[in-house]
């Protein structure tokens, strides 16, 4: 039985346990709102951009000019999967279900026949993905010195994915990452990024009159223009997934925190009651050794 | 007067949305001012001030870095790679992005002509940037 010493050292140490993941609790909570905000301050650009896409993209998706990022290279033979992740750990499952819906992933593709090439952002992701896959990774992003995420690291990441697809390096682009449904519940999806899915264009770009073309000008012409928006497009998309992994995280982590606050005060109150329980059968086995020793004389 | 919504955005928020009588935006083939009833128009914009009037008088002027804009009768919506508002541009940082950006087409001089032609865009928007924070 481990004596009164180990036991208060012991509570002592959870006591401290508890209060470093409390402080982590709360400073998440506090990222957490910082990070919803700017997914929702990025919003509005982000439904913008969909409707000047919708009635572009049925203007040109027709003809064989159209750039390589909206119809694709025409073959489906080399995958490049994004994997989102966070930089840091402490929270919960966050990482690891982004981790393993990319490997189920890799694994259906492969099964296919496919190429599947790997280009990992957080650190979480790369180490996670690098041990099975290390032969598939071709490149490693980390935001982890960077402060607070900004449109900044979407376009980097988006100039780099395009120049990859100018250089014929891949068919088909997928990202994934933790989609932010609410403070505690984050789902690992993927979502295609080239060939660029259309938006539901029927509805934004016909008008009333019914299936018409789209009565736009255009200035310059439609290629140009879809030419310089579609970049743009794909970095909104990775701009917003890169804030919603974000928020996630957080939120996430908040949770994890949150948890293991109750579980270490759970924990205290039994190493008290046994320490007390102790202390108790001390003083028992000493009342009954003095009175014993009184007895025998 | 008769007034149209403007709207503009910037990836990481959005700046402006309100009823305005007339804009003035600058389109890459030339300032465009844009009056209600304009015809339905997909315009790309380079580095430049947007004027916005309202109630017969320049009411802002904020400066883009270049984007897109959507012209309804109705509506106009700015897509702005980045926007500040002219009063708060700096004028250092203006003059260090036209460094950096001459640095870089410097440094293409022996890419590919589109990778030439960006940086090219991108001196000219941050040359726009300077005028604009000079004028301020």
């Amino acid at each position: 039985m481990a004596s009164l010493k180990d036991l208060r050292g012991r509570i002592n140490s959870v006591k401290s346990t508890r209060k470093i993941t409390q402080a982590m609790k709360m400073v998440a909570a506090a990222k957490l709102r910082r990070a919803q905000a700017q997914a929702e301050a990025a919003r509005p650009y982000a439904q913008r951009m969909e409707r000047m896409l919708a009635s572009l993209g049925a203007a040109v998706a027709d003809s064989p000019e159209a750039p390589k990022m909206l119809i694709g290279t025409g073959r489906d033979q080399v995958h490049l999967l994004v994997v989102v992740t966070a930089e840091r750990g402490l929270s919960g499952a966050f990482n690891t279900n982004a981790g393993r819906f990319a490997r189920a992933r890799i694994r259906a593709l492969e099964a296919e026949g496919k190429t599947v090439k790997l280009l990992t952002v957080g650190r979480k992701g790369a180490s996670y993905l690098k041990r099975e896959f290390a032969s598939r990774l071709i490149g490693e992003v980390s935001y982890h010195t960077v402060k607070r995420i900004g449109f900044e690291q979407a376009d980097e990441l988006a100039t780099r994915i395009t120049a990859m697809l100018e250089a014929g390096e891949f068919d088909v682009c997928t990202l994934i990452y933790n989609r932010f449904q609410s403070v505690i519940s984050q789902v690992a999806s993927e979502q295609r990024l080239i060939p660029a899915p259309l938006p539901a264009n029927d509805t934004a770009a016909a008008p009333a009159t019914g299936g018409a073309p789209a009565l736009y000008e255009y200035e310059p012409g439609e290629e140009e223009l879809l030419a310089a928006l579609l970049p743009k497009n794909l970095a909104i998309q990775i701009y917003r997934a890169l804030l919603e992994n974000q928020a996630g995280f957080y939120g996430s982590q908040m949770t994890a925190m949150d948890n293991a606050t109750r579980n270490a005060g759970d924990m205290i109150n039994r190493l008290t009651l046994n320490y007390n329980r102790t202390r108790q059968a001390n003083i028992t086995k000493e009342l009954i050794e003095i009175i014993s020793g009184a007895e025998a004389v | 007067m008769a007034t149209f919504d403007l709207e503009l955005v910037s990836p990481e928020r959005l700046l402006l949305s309100r009823p305005v009588e007339m804009a003035v935006i600058p389109a890459v083939e030339g300032d465009m001012g844009v009056l209600p009833n304009h015809s339905p128009m997909i315009v790309a914009l380079k580095g430049g001030v947007i004027r916005v009037t309202e109630g017969g008088r320049e009411t802002e002027r904020l400066f883009i870095m270049g984007g897109f804009a959507e012209i309804t009768p109705n509506r106009v919506t700015v897509l702005a790679d980045e926007a500040t508002p002219v009063a708060t541009l700096s004028r250092a940082a203006a003059t260090q992005r036209v460094t950096e950006a001459e640095a870089a087409l410097a440094a293409a001089a022996n890419d590919a002509p589109e990778i030439r032609e960006k940086a090219a865009d991108r001196l000219m928007a941050a040359r726009a940037m300077q005028d604009a924070a000079q004028a301020a």
